[in-house]
């Protein structure tokens, strides 16, 4: 059920001001695709531009292409929370829901949609979401008391279940780890090695380590400078761009040089 | 300035940490101390107890202050004139609070019983008992009449400015005439129900939902705003959570919004509720005036409780002096039991950390 994503001569605005300009690359189908670069230079911004949480931001657009398995997401009929549907998810701060159980937050997608289900269908669900988390041995006897109650990485994983309870075909990561400390990081980097075999992940990160651990593929964003847009300097696959970067300015980032 | 050359190595002076303190009990000195000193001025010249009480707290602040200046450091006497000060604000704050409450009990508490909560004041011959059932009927049913016609409105409008306006030329209008609103005064909302309801029903259409819709436009503007704060306060990574689930904006706006910014729009509510429940100028102009007791709001005059204790006032014997006293009382403890009544609610719908 994993989706491949084409992006072509995307543009990315905040009302006037360009904040990403003609990025093109080709995400591929149960893999992780990470993006790397120094802050500010759009990449969260682009993340968000495909699952169409962009422009829940007033004034925020986009032009060019965004092709889901040979559907285009800006197409004039194209409905945002249909696409959002399929494509899930998961920010940089943990952001349980404050009203409800570990278990409503694990169904939250469910519920909120008003989808009717048995009650053993959704024990089901709220199981296999936690547990594909790993999340289910630390909650599994406190399922009725209140998410907030988690620590922070264990609130973050409780994200990624709900987000995965929705059975999406894609999952964006906000820089998901960067709240967190090295234990839970560890364990949210477990998950998305073995998410990898069900979903296509797309990970925004800022640790280059995170990046070369998880992903097969690495996307690195630049400024040409300050107050210009940012751009896609290099799309490799992780081995290429941690070992031989086509780019001298890739090569600069990850060794440190400069950003 | 090279690093060769070795530094001067003179023992710096050790600074103190310390300095000289006044004993813990040394306000309670001072405060004796004064009251005692500032009491020969009733006994010797035959000033008053206010004057005694002023007196005493000057004395008090200048004195503790000196005090302090002479022993401690500067900043400890400017510390503890301040706290003085602010102090001596509290207290005066609460003089009218206390003071208020004081007299409606002690004046009120003797005349509530059961014949005054459950008789209204209509009678036939001068020894049958009254009470104010009918008054207490009619604040219920307008209060609760103005709360249905403004809960809904307020908060849709809320609504609006908060989650579709966002800062958009006609939210801004709507946000500017709310505060307009708020500042109208409730004669000019009662005038506005009168000249409706006579435009739309004739001259001389008294009845309870005149009421309901003079105090509906006073209150609207109080729900309005309180609900206005709440849902700016929901955090919007909740918002993204729940478009990102792929739920449509009216049932993240139904199911997170709301039901996270629950506990304060109920209290918000409550509190506007008991803003209106003591209005009198507008519901004399429209709901009018009677002795007995009516519930239907739709036909006939109905009166409220400061509706009666103005009327009372206004009769001028000792026997209606009481009955406005009871009044009262009963009106002071309606407002509070919906303050706590708010604060449960809040909450109880309060998001729970679970710790």
């Amino acid at each position: 059920m994993a989706k491949s994503i084409d992006v072509s001569d995307l543009n990315i605005y905040y009302g006037d001001f360009m904040a990403v300009e003609g990025v093109n690359m080709t995400i591929k189908a149960k893999s992780v695709t990470a993006f790397i670069g120094p802050s500010g230079c759009g990449k969260s911004t682009f993340l968000r531009s495909l699952n169409r949480m962009h422009e829940v931001i007033p004034g925020a657009r986009v032009e060019g292409k965004v092709m889901v398995d040979g559907q285009s997401l800006y197409g004039a009929n194209v409905d945002p929370v249909a696409v959002r549907r399929q494509i899930g998810m998961v920010f940089q701060r943990p952001n349980p829901f404050p009203t409800m159980s570990i278990y409503e937050n694990v169904l939250a997608g469910n519920r909120l949609n008003a989808k009717k289900m048995k009650k053993n269908v959704a024990d089901e669900i709220v199981e296999r979401s936690l547990k594909g988390a790993n999340l289910w041995n630390e909650v599994k006897d406190r399922l009725g008391r209140p998410g907030l109650g988690l620590s922070g990485g264990q609130q973050q994983r409780l994200c990624i279940a709900r987000a995965i309870a929705v059975e999406p075909e894609v999952l964006l990561m906000d820089e998901p780890c960067s709240a967190l400390d090295p234990i839970s990081t560890s364990a949210v980097e477990d998950l998305i090695h073995e998410l990898k075999s069900e979903y296509t992940i797309v990970i925004v990160t800022h640790n280059m380590q995170q990046a070369a651990r998880v992903s097969d593929e690495t996307g690195f964003f630049n400024l040409k400078a300050a107050g210009q847009p940012g751009h896609l300097v290099e799309f490799n696959s992780t081995q290429k761009m941690f070992a031989n970067p086509d780019n001298p300015d890739t090569e600069a980032y990850i060794s440190g040089r400069f950003g | 300035m090279s690093l060769d050359t070795a530094p001067d190595l003179a023992p710096a002076p050790t600074i103190p940490l310390t300095h000289a303190r006044l004993p813990r009990w040394a306000p309670a000195l001072v405060a004796v101390v004064t009251i005692a000193a500032a009491g020969l001025l009733p006994l010797l010249l035959g000033w008053g107890f206010v004057a005694w009480v002023l007196v005493s707290v000057v004395l008090f602040i200048a004195g503790l202050t000196i005090w302090s200046a002479v022993v401690e450091t500067r900043r400890s006497a400017i510390d503890r004139m301040v706290t003085s000060l602010v102090w001596t604000a509290f207290g005066i704050a609460l003089v009218p609070l206390v003071s208020l409450l004081w007299t409606v009990i002690s004046k009120g508490a003797p005349h509530v019983n059961g014949t005054f909560l459950t008789f209204s004041a209509f009678r036939t011959s001068l020894d049958q008992p009254i009470g104010i059932y009918h008054a207490i009927i009619g604040t219920l049913v307008i209060t609760i009449c103005a709360a249905v016609i403004s809960v809904p409105t307020g908060i849709f409008a809320a609504i609006y400015l908060v989650e579709y306006g966002k800062g958009n030329k006609l939210a801004r209008g709507i946000t500017f005439l709310v505060d307009v609103m708020t500042g109208i005064p409730s004669i000019v909302a009662g005038l506005f129900a009168f000249s409706m309801f006579t435009a739309f029903f004739g001259a001389g259409y008294r009845a309870g939902i005149g009421g309901a819709v003079a105090l509906s436009l006073l209150m609207i503007p109080i729900v309005v705003r309180s609900t206005e704060e709440m849902l700016r306060l929901v955090p919007n990574d909740l918002r993204e959570a729940a478009y990102a689930l792929g739920t449509p904006k009216w049932r993240t706006i139904t199911k997170v919004v709301l039901r996270t910014s629950l506990g304060g729009i109920i209290t918000g509510v409550t509190l506007a509720t008991a803003r209106i429940i003591g209005e009198t100028a507008p519901l004399l102009l429209i709901a009018g005036l009677t002795t007995r007791t009516n519930t239907n709001p739709f036909d006939g005059f109905m009166t409220t409780v400061p509706v009666f204790i103005y009327s009372q006032f206004a009769k001028g014997t000792k026997a209606d002096f009481d009955l406005a006293w009871g009044a009262a009382l009963v009106l002071v403890v309606i407002v509070l039991l919906l303050n706590i009544a708010a604060r449960v609610i809040g909450k109880i719908f309060a998001p729970k950390t679970g710790r």
